[in-house]
This record gives C-alpha cells, sequence and structure tokens, in this order.
C-alpha cells in the first residue's frame, strides 16, 4: 500500500521546500552584497525548486482527502466518506492547517509568477524580490511545520468515516472564496517585496513604482474579487440577508483592500511625477501588514467571530513572532532609509497629484478608522475595562460620511491635469453634472419617503457615474484637436480607471438602495398559506422531507406573484447534517436586476406551521455587479501593455 | 392549470385561505420602526456575532419579545437599551455609549481627518513655494 | 526632526506587538456578568414544592449559589451529578427551574436527586432576563454580603468549582 506513505512525502516535500525558502531568503541577498553574479543567479532555481515542493505537498494533501485517507487527523477532522467530491476537495482549506497550506501555495505561486518575469527587472532587482519573497516564505513555511501541520497521523486506530466538513463551508461559494481572496491577500506580498527592494538597495527612484504597479493592480482585483465573493456568500448562506457585517473577519480583509486601493493611486503619482516616494514604500509595507495582521487576528484566537479559526496559543505567538519579524522589521528599514529621499517636483493645488494625495489621505483615514473600530474592543478588553462591541451602527456613522466625502473628489481627480489644471476649463461640466445627479437623485427619492441623507449619497453616487463618463467622452473625442467622428485608442489603464470607479458608483447604488428599500418581516406560516410583502404574494405550497448525500432537509416550495402573475419559484431547506448534528438555513433567493426575492426558514412551530423570514431587496445585486467592474478595472490595469516590455538588452 | 386556476381565485379573494400572521404585531408603524432598528443594534449577548434581528438562538427570541413588549408598553428607546445594558452588559450594544473611554473611539477617526486636511494643505503650500520659479 | 517622523510607524508597531502579545491566549467566550458587585434583583416567584410565593428577602443569608437549570436543557443532564456531590459537601444550592413545565420538573428532581434548598420556577423567564442570563446551565455566586460575585455561563464541574469556590 504505497499510498499510505503519500502523507509523509508531503510532509517530506515541506521541510525541503523550507530550506529552499531560507535558501532563497539568503543566497541572492549575499550576492547583492558581495556582488557575486553567481549568488544572486542562483534566486530563479531556488524558486522554481520551491514552487515545486509546495505543489507536490499541496496535491498530496489533496490526494488524501479524495481518497478518504483518514488515517490523517486533519483529514479525519474536515472530511467524511459521504461528502461529495467537489467538497472534499475544497475541503482541504476548510481547517486551519489546510487553509494555512493553502496560503503558502499562493505565495508559491506569486514567487513562480515573479520568476517567470524576470527578465523585464534590472538584473539585481528580480533576484532580489524573490528573496525579499523568499523571507514570507521561509516565515510561513516554518509557522505551518512547526505549528500547524496538515500531515500528522492518527496510528494505529484509523477511524473509518471521518468528522465531516463544517457544513457552512459546504457551498460552492466557499470552494472559490478562499483561494481568490488569498490571492489578493498574499499578492500584495509582491509590491512589498518591491518597497523593501528599494529600500535595501537605497535606489528609491521612480522605477521601482513602475515595476510595483501591475503587481499591485493583479493583488487588488483578486482581493477584490474576493471580498466581493465572500459577500455574495454570506448573503445567500448564513441565512439572514446582510451582505456586509462588520465583522471583525471581514474588518481583516477590508483594511488591506483599502491601503491597496491607496497604494494603486500612490503608485501612479510616484511613476509619473516622482513624488510622495517614501510614502508609496511605507504604503507598500503598510499593505502587506494589514494582511498580515489579519492573518494574526484569524488565527490567533483573539477575536469572537463567526469565522474566526479555531485558537491554539502557541500558534498565536508563533505567527505574532513571524508579524514582528517581517513588519518591524520592514518599518525599521524604512526608519533608516527613507530619511534619503527627495523629491523636486511642484504642484498647484489642482493639480493631479493633489487630488491623488487627498485620495491617499482620505484612504488612510478610511483604513484607520475600521482598524481603530475592529481593535479597540480588544484594547478595551486588554486594559481590564470590560466588554465592548462596535458593530455596524458605529461604522456606518463614522466610516460613512467620509468613504461619501472620498466619492465626491473621486469624481473630480480625472478631470485634473498633472502639476495644474485650468479651474475655467472644468467647472462648467463639473456644476451641470452635479446639478443632474442631484436632480436625478431627487426624484427617485422623492418617489418613496424623502431622505436627506439617502439624497446626498445617491447624488454622489450619480455624479461619480455622470463625471466618469463626461471625462471619457473628453478624453475619446474632444481632446486634442480631435473631430467628432474621429476614435482614437485611448490606453487600457485608462479604461481601468473608468470601469473601476463607474464600478465603485454602482456598489454605492446597491449599497444605498438596498438600506432604504428593503422590506423584510418574520412571519407565521403553514402549507397553503400566503402572504403579502412590499407588493409580493407569497404563497406557501407544501412542505417535503428530502435526503441529500450527508443531510437530510425539509425543503419549503413557495410560489410568489406579482399582480397575479408567478415571478418565483422559492425553495427554503432547513438541512440537518447529521454528522456534525448541525442544522444549517439554506435561503432561497429570487434574484433579479432591481430587487432579490429572499426567502429563509426560521424554526418550525406547532402545526406544521413555520417561522419564514421574507425579505425584499432592492437592487441588491448592484453591491456585487460593481464589485465585479472593479475587478475587471484591476485585471485591464494588470495587464496593460506598458507593463509587458522585456528588459532592453544593452 | 388547475392549479394557476385556482390560485386567481385565491387572489381574487374568492377561496378562503390561511393568511399568514405576522409574528409580532405593532401599535403603530413609528413602533414598528423603532423595534426594527433596536434588534438591528442590539447584539445577541450568547452568539458569536449576531445581532438580535439576525440571530435565531433561543435568548434572542426573548430579547426580542422583551424589547416587543417594551416598546408596546411605552418605554423609550434609551430605557430599552437602558435596561439591556443593566442585565447585560455595554457588550450588547453594536453602537458602543459615548463615554470618556470611547472617546478616542468616536472622534479618533475625525481627528485624523483634520490631521489629515492640516498635511494636506501643507504639503501643498510647500511644494507651490518651491514650484515659483 | 524628519528622522523621528520616520521612526514613528516602526514605535505604533511595536505598542500594538506588544498588546496584542497580552491578548494572546485570553479567554475569548468569557463574559463577567454586568451585574457583579450588586445584589440579587428583587423577584416574586412560586415554588415547586408547595407553591409557596418567595421574595428576595427569603433568600438565605449566608452565600450561596444561584443555578438555573431547565429540564428540556441537555447540558443540564451532565452537570446534575456534580451538583449533587456539592450539596453533598453542604454547598446552599438555589435552583431557579427556568422556562420549564413544573410537572417535568418535579419528576427531574425525584429521578435524579434533590441538590437545592430551594427550587422557584420561573418559567416566563423574567428573573433569568433580570439575572442577565443567555441559557442554561448557569451559575451565580452570591457572597456573603448578598452581592453577586461571579457568574458561570455552561456546566459546573469539578473544574469550574476550583475557580467559583474562591468566590463563595
Amino acid at each position: 500500500m504505497t499510498r499510505f506513505m503519500f502523507p509523509e512525502i508531503g510532509q517530506f516535500s515541506l521541510i525541503l521546500a523550507l530550506f529552499f525558502a531560507v535558501a532563497l531568503a539568503t543566497l541572492p541577498m549575499v550576492g547583492y552584497f558581495r556582488q557575486s553574479r553567481l549568488l544572486l543567479n542562483t534566486a530563479r532555481p531556488l524558486t522554481h525548486i520551491m514552487v515545486c515542493l509546495v505543489v507536490i505537498a499541496f496535491l498530496l494533501l489533496a490526494w488524501a482527502f479524495i481518497t478518504d485517507d483518514f488515517s490523517v487527523l486533519y483529514v479525519s477532522q474536515n472530511s467524511n466518506v459521504d461528502l461529495p467530491l467537489r467538497y472534499k476537495f475544497s475541503a482541504v482549506w476548510g481547517g486551519h492547517e489546510g487553509s494555512l497550506l493553502l496560503w503558502v501555495l499562493i505565495l508559491a505561486l506569486w514567487c513562480l509568477a515573479v520568476a517567470l518575469r524576470l527578465d523585464s527587472l534590472p538584473q539585481t532587482i528580480g533576484p532580489l524580490v524573490l528573496s525579499v519573497l523568499g523571507w514570507v516564505a521561509s516565515g510561513f513555511l516554518a509557522f505551518l511545520l512547526f505549528t500547524s501541520s496538515p500531515f500528522v497521523r492518527i496510528l494505529p486506530d484509523v477511524p473509518t468515516s471521518g468528522g465531516d466538513l463544517n457544513p457552512l463551508l459546504q457551498d460552492i461559494g466557499l470552494i472559490l472564496h478562499p483561494p481568490i481572496l488569498y490571492m489578493g491577500y498574499v499578492g500584495f506580498s509582491v509590491a512589498f517585496a518591491f518597497a523593501v527592494v528599494a529600500l535595501i538597495t537605497g535606489n528609491l527612484n521612480a522605477y521601482w513604482a513602475r515595476w510595483a504597479r501591475p503587481w499591485t493592480a493583479a493583488a487588488w482585483a483578486s482581493l477584490t474579487l474576493g471580498i466581493t465573493l465572500g459577500s455574495w456568500w454570506a448573503y445567500y448562506e448564513l441565512g439572514w440577508g446582510g451582505w456586509w457585517f462588520w465583522d471583525p473577519v471581514e474588518n481583516a480583509s477590508f483594511m488591506p483592500w483599502l491601503a491597496g486601493t491607496a497604494l494603486l493611486h500612490s503608485l501612479v503619482v510616484t511613476e509619473k511625477r516622482g513624488v510622495f516616494k517614501s510614502w508609496t514604500v511605507l504604503l507598500a509595507i503598510f499593505t502587506f501588514s494589514l494582511s498580515l495582521l489579519g492573518t494574526f487576528l484569524v488565527r490567533s484566537g483573539v477575536l469572537t467571530s463567526v469565522h474566526a479559526f479555531a485558537a491554539d496559543p502557541t500558534r498565536g505567538v508563533f505567527i505574532l513572532a513571524l508579524l514582528v519579524v517581517l513588519v518591524g522589521g520592514s518599518l525599521l528599514l524604512y526608519a533608516l532609509r527613507a530619511g534619503q529621499v527627495r523629491s523636486s517636483v511642484n504642484f498647484g493645488f489642482s493639480g493631479r497629484e493633489a487630488w491623488l494625495l487627498l485620495n491617499n489621505i482620505l484612504l488612510s483615514v478610511l483604513t484607520l478608522t475600521v482598524l481603530l473600530g475592529t481593535l479597540y474592543p480588544l484594547l478595551f478588553d486588554a486594559l481590564g475595562m470590560g466588554r465592548i462591541s462596535v458593530g455596524a451602527p458605529y461604522f456606518n456613522a463614522v466610516f460613512g460620511p467620509i468613504a461619501l466625502c472620498l466619492m465626491v473628489f473621486m469624481a473630480i481627480g480625472p478631470f485634473s491635469k498633472w502639476h495644474h489644471t485650468k479651474l475655467a476649463s472644468w467647472w462648467i461640466p463639473i456644476l451641470g453634472a452635479a446639478l443632474l445627479s442631484m436632480g436625478l437623485a431627487a426624484t427617485i427619492v422623492f418617489w418613496q419617503t424623502f431622505d436627506w441623507l439617502t439624497w446626498c449619497s445617491l447624488s454622489v453616487a450619480f455624479w461619480v457615474m455622470s463625471m466618469t463618463l463626461l471625462d471619457w467622452f473628453n478624453k475619446q473625442f474632444m481632446a486634442g484637436k480631435q473631430r467628432l467622428n474621429q476614435w482614437r485608442t485611448l490606453p487600457s489603464r485608462y479604461y481601468a480607471m473608468v470601469i473601476a470607479h463607474f464600478g465603485m458608483a454602482i456598489s454605492l447604488v446597491g449599497v444605498i438602495m438596498v438600506s432604504v428599500n428593503s422590506h423584510e418581516t418574520m412571519l407565521k406560516m403553514s402549507p397553503g398559506g400566503q402572504a403579502e410583502v412590499g407588493g409580493y404574494v407569497f404563497v406557501f405550497d407544501s412542505m417535503e422531507l428530502i435526503k441529500g448525500p450527508n443531510y437530510l432537509s425539509d425543503r419549503g416550495h413557495f410560489q410568489v406573484y406579482q399582480q397575479g402573475h408567478l415571478v418565483a419559484d422559492l425553495h427554503p431547506e432547513k438541512r440537518f447534517f447529521t454528522t456534525r448534528q448541525q442544522v444549517m438555513t439554506e435561503a432561497a433567493l429570487g434574484a433579479g436586476f432591481t430587487r432579490d426575492l429572499y426567502l429563509s426558514l426560521g424554526e418550525k412551530l406547532e402545526d406544521g406551521a413555520w417561522g419564514v423570514r421574507i425579505h425584499i431587496k432592492s437592487f441588491v445585486r448592484w453591491i456585487w455587479l460593481g464589485g465585479l467592474l472593479m475587478v475587471l478595472g484591476g485585471m485591464l490595469a494588470a495587464f496593460d501593455k506598458r507593463y509587458r516590455q522585456k528588459r532592453k538588452k544593452a | 392549470m388547475m392549479k394557476q386556476l385556482l390560485i386567481g381565485l385565491v387572489l381574487l379573494g374568492l377561496v378562503n385561505t390561511t393568511f399568514a400572521e405576522e409574528r409580532m404585531t405593532f401599535r403603530s408603524e413609528l413602533n414598528q420602526v423603532r423595534y426594527q432598528s433596536l434588534i438591528k443594534e442590539l447584539r445577541c449577548p450568547k452568539c458569536q456575532n449576531q445581532n438580535l434581528a439576525d440571530s435565531n438562538s433561543g435568548i434572542s427570541v426573548d430579547l426580542r419579545q422583551q424589547v416587543h413588549n417594551m416598546i408596546e408598553s411605552g418605554k423609550t428607546d434609551q430605557e430599552i437599551v437602558d435596561y439591556m445594558v443593566a442585565r447585560y452588559g455595554t457588550f450588547v450594544l453594536y453602537r458602543p455609549q459615548n463615554t470618556p473611554a470611547t472617546f478616542l473611539l468616536w472622534y479618533g477617526p475625525f481627528i485624523l481627518l483634520l490631521g489629515g486636511v492640516v498635511l494636506f494643505v501643507a504639503v501643498l503650500m510647500k511644494n507651490r513655494g518651491r514650484g515659483s520659479k | 526632526m524628519k528622522r523621528i517622523v520616520l521612526f514613528l510607524p516602526f514605535l505604533v508597531f511595536l505598542v500594538l506587538g506588544v498588546v496584542f502579545y497580552f491578548l494572546l491566549g485570553k479567554d475569548t467566550q468569557y463574559m463577567p456578568s454586568a451585574l457583579i458587585g450588586q445584589p440579587v434583583p428583587q423577584f416574586q416567584l412560586v415554588t415547586l414544592k408547595g407553591e409557596q410565593i418567595k421574595q428576595t428577602d427569603d433568600l438565605p443569608k449566608g452565600s450561596y449559589l444561584i443555578n438555573f437549570w431547565g429540564t428540556w436543557c441537555p447540558s443540564c443532564h451532565v452537570e446534575h451529578p456534580y451538583l449533587m456531590t456539592l450539596a453533598e459537601q453542604g454547598v446552599t444550592i438555589i435552583g431557579i427551574d427556568y422556562k420549564d413545565q413544573q410537572a417535568a420538573a418535579r419528576q427531574w428532581l425525584r429521578d435524579k436527586g434533590n441538590p437545592y434548598t430551594l427550587v422557584l420556577m420561573d418559567e416566563l423567564g423574567q428573573f433569568g432576563l433580570d439575572m442577565g442570563v443567555t441559557g442554561a446551565p448557569e451559575t451565580f455566586v452570591v457572597n456573603a454580603e448578598g452581592k453577586i460575585a461571579y457568574r458561570l455561563q455552561g456546566v459546573l464541574n469539578a473544574q469550574s468549582w476550583q475557580v467559583i469556590k474562591a468566590y463563595l
């Protein structure tokens, strides 16, 4: 039975991977300081071998899951004979150990991507970037091996079936969400590595910003997609119809996103104009630090959250040490080196530099606000002042207005020019767009009950849309000495900006509409009964008992009518997972472009009646539609032609 | 076909049918709105991280009922919040109370914002001065 | 001056790191009661046996435990034998039959023995609400001054008794 050797091979390849990662972290560095071409050149082969070893380990763990090898402790805790095959595969990252291995795998894949594009970088920079990534990889491989190996065996008493995967995770959204989210989290390590290399070499010119830009855009796009997917998953799977909860674990992914957004913008200024150099370096470090902080918060057990992993104090200490070495080390390096930077470019109050500076300030304030709200209860508790909660009402009151401020400037920024913008040339279109947006928002708001906050925020959303389109129209047809019918090719990075900004505005419309124009009620319904909610008639047809692969389910049949026409058949379920003895609510959705019908079963009442929760969610899909547009924008920016040129042969 | 016909009749009100009942009834629409917003701001004391509105746990059902009773018997929102805090602590408030201990939490972001604006103006003044050739 | 500013991120991070270190290993589930240091709230409850009305004044004078339980609660089955042991050691325990049926509760005590010096019925859970109870079992320690000193959520067993004992 050779298959029974596989977990040991997996463990062994992780150990080897750690050795290669440590070699990668040291040899090219030594090569740089000793000016040895030979040592610098080891970076690429070392990376390749390390990546191969991590991939092997990951595949062996996946194999253990697929073949039901319950002699592996981690498999027996997170899988089950009856689990459908696709969930057996996704169960690989269903617990702490495996998801950490996924983290390391994705880091390895980013390393590989950098190694493959090594020719586009100067001869000393590329290997050093890989080497810094090697530090991160060494740290996490050590964390994996010393505190959380997924290959630990339980011998000789091998269980015949496992404890099953957490039912919450048995879902397509959770197959995709973690890998994509980690792509984003870990992807910021590349920008971090570029920043650290810039500090080490003292080469803080604008070039590093240019190299780091596509990598940052790619990571940002992944993180955006990951957060969007996570929000969509929470919406339909958690069963209470919310799309964002300001849960500490959500915040942990949101903070790097905010900082990453600031970084994307400040890299532009640094590349184009050579200003804010040391700030951009700090921001790159800050963004990745927030990714690491998120990992710490989620995995060390300091948080109470729906999503946090089971904690173990030794893991907490290890990951904190890792945080101190990586973040503390790079911040110390920054403190020692960033003083040498001098920028000599000037710009005025109306120049694009000023707008982007404002963008960075506001995004930083927003990031710190989320950080404050997330850590405050922890600090409060640590100081023995009792326990408090910081939730949605706080963030809506504090984060909301500042974010709206940012969006106001987001509409104007693209109009501006580098150095200085002639005010006279743009205040007429701005005023026009503003009046138009406020009018449109007013019509929509008056249609319902008037609320000035709703009106303001809708106006801002429309303003961003109209200004973005106006700017595009202007650049497409009016700029230069073009005639109206001439089509010029704008660079894809410009479209990236247009699409991402437009997506942000679409999301904002979704956020506003769903919060002001939704209906929700909790009803008691019996089969044969009906209810009217927000103009829709919900008819409860029947209940049936069905048997799934690893669960039993009460499934309801509902029809929804609008003005006598059938608009949706809804089948909400209440699933009982037999192995874990856990009940899960599967909400039923009638999705639509302007509204979602959302129905979930509550508790079973006497005489076959059920508690039923019905929501009409207005424009909720726009939130994720906007997210997807932002992803598209990020991808366009990442794959802009300008960054794909190879290094010129000297 | 028969079913659709039947449903058509139901909708026209020609057939008697059991209608769903609201799990809770309120004396006024205002009370219902107050109830909805209160149960969204109160945290379930036993759950991981859920408000009373979202949670199906036993204690949440009881506390929702209590909020409902108190609203219907004419208590103000503040009285209801104080009642909950006296029994379950400040932990149940998703909107932290404004006390000296939470000063930084509530005003910190705006102090940062102010600092940001000052920084913005300072950087621009410095750059403009340098720019005048 | 500029050099100090550059060190600022590093210093802030160090402070955070120290705070995180002290947070590690803390029990995030532990929830102190809001009533610590306060007397037991006013109540008027009916006894399980004899159906007399009891008030706050009828509570014991020395230190004692208040234990919330119910026949519907699985963990209370687990807890019950240990309560019997404590009762044998002479610990005064007031039982609050929380959101339960009178008949079922009586049957339970007949079958398993009665560790309580006094059992009060809280059928609607109103007293539970006043005590800030979130479920059953829950145990409060009331000290000799009649003030609530400690609250335990979950099963009382030999392990948690070591902590509780100190508050009596």
